[in-house]
């Protein structure tokens, strides 16, 4: 298997097998060392009918796990790359810990498909720093946006 | 749909069977979550999210999702603000959240929340807020929020 393949499996991984990512119906897509993150419109992430808007909660919480899984397929590249090239079978994510967040609401979320992006600012050994921006027709007309800390585990191993 | 319903959606629900709380029924994505109005007035609220094993986020604890805890915080700190029963207010929407997440909720807790709506102007409401698990003196998260108000426009005006 190649390291590609072995990395778009872990993020498959993810969304599948945590609950909450599929209770948001969140999908990854991986290009390079890119991930661009989709949360699909349902009906469920409606905060207010009447406009009708995108619960800030649902967008927040996108942003959140959009991070949470740049800094996991980053980890995952460092990881192979240290193997020799290949991710081991094996390999088990440290899921980053959200240690603060601020989030910036721009635009009302329409009842449309959004998308999100992090940039990892710096990633030391605990802890990572992160900007996420999410948005729906047009890339430069952000919906949301968010910078917060992540915890990395221990920093022990 | 009449203003007073408007501000009706985040300080009354629907009724639970086991009698405690209120369903946020016009909130469609609190809803879903579960989440459970406990009170607003005074421009206090207080919320509670059951505990969900759709909401998890890290399947090996069973600890709920951080970005659950977001959206939890965040509807609790738009229920405060029309907890304040401010005449004339038709809707809200969040501008900025500030989270910290203290601690992992508790698995199998249900988690509650309560906010403080603490400042009022004629644009901006600013909002604090906090959720625990086993007491609020071991808090799971805090938020900070300011909300834009959208105002009726004055008779006569």
């Amino acid at each position: 298997m190649t390291e590609t393949q072995s990395r778009s499996d872990l993020l498959d991984g993810m969304s599948l097998s945590i609950p909450y990512i599929r209770f948001l119906g969140l999908i990854f897509e991986r290009r390079g060392d890119e991930i661009t993150a989709l949360m699909p419109y349902k009906p469920d992430l409606i905060g207010n009918p009447l406009v009708p808007a995108l619960h800030g909660g649902a967008t927040g919480a996108f942003l959140e796990i959009t991070g949470v899984t740049q800094l996991v397929s980053d980890m995952a590249l460092e990881h192979s790359a240290a193997a020799g090239g290949t991710l081991p079978e094996d390999y088990v994510p440290v899921m980053p810990k959200p240690v603060g967040i601020t989030f910036d609401y721009l635009r009302s979320g329409k009842p449309m498909d959004t998308y999100a992006r992090a940039i990892v600012q710096r990633r030391g050994r605990r802890v990572a720093n992160v900007r996420i921006e999410a948005w729906q027709e047009e890339r430069t007309k952000l919906i949301a946006a968010a910078h917060g800390n992540f915890l990395l585990g221990s920093g022990g191993s | 749909m009449s203003t007073s319903d408007l501000s009706k959606r985040l300080t009354e629900g629907v009724a639970t069977p086991d009698g405690e709380g209120a369903v946020l029924a016009g909130v469609p994505h609190s809803a879903a979550m579960g989440m459970r109005l406990i009170s607003a007035d005074g421009g206090e609220a207080m919320l509670m999210l059951p505990y969900s094993e759709a909401l998890v986020g890290d399947v090996a604890t069973g600890v709920l999702g951080g970005g659950a805890i977001t959206a939890l915080l965040d509807t609790c700190c738009g229920a405060a603000v029309f907890a304040t029963r401010t005449k004339g207010i038709i809707s809200t929407a969040t501008l900025d959240l500030r989270i910290d997440y203290m601690r992992p909720a508790t698995p199998g807790r249900d988690v509650y929340a309560h906010a403080e709506c603490y400042r009022m102007t004629r644009s901006v409401a600013f909002v604090r807020a906090l959720a625990w698990t086993e007491g609020r003196d071991r808090p799971v998260g805090t938020a900070a929020a300011s909300f834009i108000l959208n105002r009726q426009p004055e008779d006569g005006a």
